[in-house]
């Protein structure tokens, strides 16, 4: 396990190469520059912003430019955002980013299991039909609607809730965007975990004893967690890192700081060293928390095992 | 969870929403919360494009003329000037009292630093053409001189600097309002380079200071008390707030978490208007939303169609229904209310016409053309990513519809679009100007043979001649009938499709005091005040 | 559907894991999963519902009065209007909204369907055999995944349609392209389990080849997690295909979707509250029946839950 560990450690800088290569090509691909907008910039100005920022040199020479900042540790500079630095960005954004992704990250994980456990349990029975639909809606409402309607009922009608900011220590900011950005990620990991639960419940010893009562059930349910978790386990890798980068309408609608945003607008803007920027850190986050994964398989299940 | 609990949580909450309201903790201190839209990109003024970059750079710089509250040019940084009798020299006489956040005067080499800054052909700045009025500027932006001493900008003495131009420019004291021309502090520049923007070493020679800056949330500002006017600024703390989502912003407007909004949600206009009367400022600005028709090839390089096109457009329902907001509707190419230009607006003959007439003469020169139903002209509109833009070409493509044209949509994001137009990849498309400086030479140059912007390569020698003619005329009277015969010989070839003129979109807080709608729609902090 | 396929499969399991459960007689599976999914109330009438929205969507256009692309100069943004067969209101360019609702439905529909169907036959099959062969082959299948995931996925899809133009086609690859990554993923999870299972071991030592073991062994026994996924992938697909479009790499205008309308309504919730509300109800009542089919699908198609 720990050589296996270490060798997923060790591949991990060709992937996060690659990956690199691949999206500094496609981003050179893509019709439209950095530069080009509601004006048309005089063709000599375009020769200096060119030349500034290298884009007149050859592409190859272009990729090794940025290889060579990498390799020292710069991600370049942001073509949209001259005062900052990628890096700087990134250093700015992510306290915000990880402090509102891992409340939301807790909250879902903790409350999906639950309600998925408890839908298992009175599986067709009229408390799995409503536990259903309020997970659900948490998916079948798209978040810009759901923070949009929040944000008027709890910010403009009842006035309970700041209607968007961030204030740094104050949780009354915090609730609204954790909710919209938690339930949909609640509702994934409960329904995976229903199904899985029930599946486990399913099977032919379980059901001896499930006809005993409530009480032997929930003794039974610490057993059939484990292996019922598998799932959604394969889910959080992804549910995670998609909290992390996903927060793009959550961060628009409240006006909040973090690097959500980025990951689309950099796209947008092309700007290319953002978006080179944002896939490193995507590339990382992906690889550590798929690796912390695949080892929480091999607890939940004694049988997986990695070669 | 048992109500009990519940309740206290929700005490809890409230109380925590309390104690964060920045009002509540700085209770003395006057605070401006402005929602300002997208995300400033720097402090730097040679590296800003956007309105809402220009509300706190021009905040915390300025230049030897300034913004009035009617943003009509005046003294700023400088406590007079001089004008030669040719009208290409002007000498300017910094204020005595005009000093640095820290203390060190302003001085002509501060002045002298920002243009060179500006000019940098190495810095690539993209708004740099706005000062090629000035002699051998635009020589040295595109290097074809190295000499940056040749270029009309000198200091005569520590408190005096010449500036020498091209041409006469009637707008050159606006030029000198705008961030192009705004002064660097030298003495900081010399010590730490690109970084003087940075929070910790900047200074202001205005009347707010950045003191805080989190990318995504808000920059605020706090007053500068070495501002010479300082004891006439009322407001002591400015948070200029990114926000991009319009009903986001009247939703946190309403919660009473923003004094003013730049911009408002078009579809809850009329909400506003009955809801928070009074409130909204919706007035003309100086800026032309227009459609560009590829000229270089058939079929929009027949006037007879473009005529059509035009005539058939409907522009009495734009802004009063597809978008809500009233936006007037534009026959001519100058939008009301420019400066520097006297006489009557451009109307077009066909404009006495009834909208049926309009129509049926459109569709009369369609057939000529050789279209009928049977065979309608196909025709691929482009336009960028947004909703209103979306709303318009699908109304027009409703009002083409009938003198037998038939429209395919094609939305692009931004990026996409412009790369589109600029390599006249199109046959119509959406493009829409808002006016670097007052003065109408900045619209007529979009049609001017070879321009970057002149998008569906309009070419007439004539309207070409009077451009220039016009440039070079000092005389205001004379350069008026120029330009309205340049205008004129523009639309007549129906050279391009103004639909409407832009409005500006402000909804301001009843407490906030001095808010003067102008066409520019600058309203710098120090002229506003507020009731508690 | 792999259930269906799958019968040795869960006969095995049957012999090797419930043994004294005797399997239902005289009946087919298929037979048998159906009398289940009909017996599961909230399913059938989830079912119904849904049939009632496909056949509304296919055929509903031939009652409506307006077309989709028709536009009232008469009625800019009307609420609904019986008098004028408005019957949902118009929008803002005075184009009726039930017309719209019911063409972007279709879209939706078709959509949502094609890209689930891309994303569930790629991510299980990916996912089944990365997780069956595991070792080597794994870890280069899932570090493939890992980039996808982390490349910028617009400019992906731009490039697609820049190099093959403006294609209806072209929205299924891009969204099915992303869709698929977390399916694989889950899929894979599940195959890591499974594949130490004893009937897997009795397979292999019976001679049946890797893809045989796949196909008929490993793939049904994944019903379960697939079919809850991919109901939750819908949703997902719909909003996905809203952004796209509003970015230009859809639908374009005048054709429309049900994200589209409702990322149109989102923010007149107030002052038109019909644009949001009626695709809304329609979108989601979709949503929660397929949950609920979802749900009964997967308990009519569990191999242990006879």
């Amino acid at each position: 396990m720990l050589a296996y560990t270490l060798r997923r450690i060790l591949s991990a800088l060709p992937v996060v190469f690659i990956a690199v290569t691949v999206s500094f090509f496609i981003m050179r691909l893509a019709p439209g520059g950095p530069f080009d907008g509601e004006r048309a910039l005089p063709p000599e100005v375009m020769v200096n912003v060119r030349a500034h920022y290298h884009l007149d040199q050859p592409i190859l020479t272009q990729y090794l430019i940025y290889l060579d900042g990498l390799i020292h540790g710069d991600f370049g500079p942001s073509m949209a955002f001259y005062d900052h630095t990628v890096t700087q960005l990134m250093l700015i954004g992510l306290p915000f980013t990880l402090t509102l992704g891992s409340i939301a990250f807790l909250l879902a994980t903790a409350v999906g299991i639950v309600a998925g456990v408890l839908a298992a349990l009175y599986q067709n029975k009229w408390p799995d039909y409503v536990l259903v639909l309020a997970v659900m809606l948490g998916v079948i409402v798209p978040n810009f609607l759901m923070g949009a309607l929040l944000q008027l009922f709890f910010g403009v009608y009842l006035k309970w809730l700041p209607a968007g900011g961030w204030e740094t220590g104050s949780i009354s900011h915090l609730i609204m965007p954790v909710v919209v950005l938690a339930w949909p990620h609640a509702a994934r990991i409960s329904r995976l975990m229903r199904g899985a639960m029930i599946e486990v419940l399913g099977t032919n010893y379980v059901r001896t004893a499930r006809s005993k009562g409530i009480g032997a059930q929930l003794v039974l349910v610490r057993h059939a967690l484990k292996p019922a978790l598998i799932p959604v386990v394969s889910y959080l890798g992804p549910g995670l890192s998609y909290l992390l980068t996903g927060s793009l309408v959550v961060e628009q609608i409240f006006g909040l700081p973090g690097i959500g945003k980025y990951f689309i607008t950099a796209a947008l803007d092309r700007d290319y060293g953002l978006v080179l920027g944002t896939t490193i850190l995507y590339m990382f986050i992906i690889l550590i928390l798929n690796l912390a994964v695949d080892l929480l398989y091999a607890w939940l299940d004694p049988r997986v095992r990695y070669r | 969870m048992p109500v009990v609990k519940f309740r206290s949580l929700l005490k809890a909450i409230a109380v925590a929403a309390a104690i964060s309201l920045p009002l509540v903790a700085s209770a003395q201190a006057v605070t401006l919360r402005i929602s300002n839209g997208g995300e400033v990109g720097s402090l730097d003024p040679s590296k800003v494009d956007g309105d809402w970059e220009n509300r706190v750079v021009g905040d915390y710089l300025e230049g030897m003329m300034t913004e009035d509250p009617n943003s009509v040019a005046t003294l700023g940084q400088a406590a007079s000037y001089t004008v030669s009798p040719d009208g290409l020299v002007y000498t300017f006489k910094i204020r005595p009292d005009a000093r640095w956040s820290d203390g060190v005067p302003v001085t002509s080499a501060d002045f002298i630093e920002g243009m060179k800054r500006e000019l940098d052909p190495a810095a690539g700045n993209s708004y740099a053409y706005m000062q090629y009025v000035l002699k051998n500027a635009e020589a040295y932006n595109t290097k074809k001189i190295a000499d940056f001493s040749q270029v009309g900008i000198k200091a005569l003495d520590d408190k005096t600097v010449q500036y020498t131009l091209a041409s006469p420019a009637p707008y050159f004291l606006q030029l000198l309002t705008h961030y192009t021309s705004y002064p660097v502090p030298k003495h900081v520049v010399d010590k730490v380079g690109n970084d003087w923007v940075k929070l910790n070493n900047i200074v202001a020679n205005g009347a707010y200071k950045p003191t805080e800056w989190v990318p995504g949330s808000y920059i605020h500002s706090v007053k500068n008390p070495d501002y010479y006017d300082a004891k006439d600024v009322k407001i002591d703390d400015v948070y200029y707030y990114v926000l991009e989502d319009q009903t986001a912003s009247l939703n946190r407007y309403r919660a009473g978490e923003f004094d003013i909004m730049t911009d408002l949600p078009t579809d809850q206009y009329q909400w506003i208007q009955s809801n928070l009367p009074g409130q909204s400022h919706v007035k003309p600005f100086l800026g032309v939303y227009y459609y560009v028709m590829n000229q270089t090839k058939p079929p929009l390089n027949n006037k007879n169609i473009r005529e059509a096109l035009s005539l058939a457009v409907n522009r009495e329902v734009i802004g009063p229904d597809v978008l809500g907001t009233g936006e007037l509707p534009a026959y001519g190419w100058l939008p009301p209310g420019i400066a520097n230009f006297d006489g009557t607006p451009y109307h077009p003959s066909w404009e006495e016409l009834s909208y049926d007439d309009r129509v049926a003469k459109a569709k009369k020169l369609m057939e000529d053309a050789g279209y009928s139903d049977a065979n309608p002209l196909k025709l691929q509109l482009k336009y960028n990513t947004n909703d209103n833009h979306k709303r318009i070409a699908v109304a027009i493509a409703a009002m083409w519809k009938p003198i037998h044209v038939e429209v395919e949509l094609f939305n692009s994001e931004t990026r996409v679009h412009y790369d589109a137009l600029e390599q006249a990849d199109f046959q119509v498309g959406r493009a829409g100007w808002l006016l670097d400086y007052n003065d109408p030479d900045n619209m007529l140059q979009l049609l001017e043979t070879g321009n970057g912007n002149n998008y569906g390569r309009y070419s007439n020698p004539q309207y070409d001649a009077l451009v220039k003619e016009e440039r070079n005329t000092l005389d205001l009277k004379a350069r008026s009938v120029i330009m309205h015969k340049a205008e004129a010989i523009a639309m007549d070839d129906f050279a391009t499709l103004p639909i409407y003129f832009y409005v500006s979109k402000n909804v301001v807080s009843p407490k906030v005091h001095g808010f003067v709608d102008n066409a520019q729609d600058i309203h710098r902090t120090r002229y506003l005040s507020m009731t508690p | 559907m792999a259930g269906i396929t799958g019968k040795d499969a869960v006969l095995t399991e049957y012999a090797t894991r419930l043994e004294g459960l005797a399997a239902p007689k005289g009946r087919s599976l298929t037979q048998d999963a159906l009398r289940r999914l009909f017996a599961n109330k909230a399913a059938l009438v989830s079912l119904i519902l849904l049939g009632a929205i496909v056949v509304m969507a296919l055929v509903g256009r031939y009652f409506v009065h307006w077309s989709y692309d028709q536009v009232d100069w008469g009625a800019m943004h009307k609420p609904p209007d019986v008098a004028k067969q408005h019957y949902f209101g118009t929008d803002q360019n005075g184009r009726d909204l039930l017309a719209r609702t019911l063409q972007g439905t279709q879209v939706s529909l078709l959509v949502a369907i094609v890209a689930t169907l891309v994303s569930v036959v790629i991510g299980v099959i990916y996912g089944a055999v990365s997780g069956y062969f595991g070792g080597r082959i794994d870890a280069l299948m899932m570090r493939f995944v890992d980039i996808m995931y982390a490349l910028p996925y617009i400019l992906f899809v731009i490039i697609l349609m820049v190099v093959f133009g403006r294609n209806f086609v072209l929205l299924f690859v891009g969204i099915g392209a992303i869709e698929w990554l977390t399916m694989a993923r889950i899929v894979r999870g599940q195959t890591l389990s499974l594949k130490e299972r004893e009937f897997i071991e009795a397979a292999r030592a019976g001679g049946a080849k890797p893809w045989t073991i796949i196909m008929r062994h490993i793939v049904p026994n994944l019903t379960g997690p697939v079919v809850i996924y991919a109901t939750l992938t819908v949703p997902e697909i719909i909003i996905t295909e809203s952004f796209l479009s509003y970015l230009g790499l859809g639908v374009q205008e005048p054709l429309t979707s049900l994200g589209t309308l409702i990322s149109d309504g989102a923010p007149v919730a107030e002052v038109m509250p019909w644009l949001l509300v009626y695709p809304a109800a329609i979108l989601i009542t979709m949503l929660l029946c397929l949950s609920y089919v979802g749900d009964g699908l997967r308990d009519a198609l569990d191999p242990k839950d006879r």
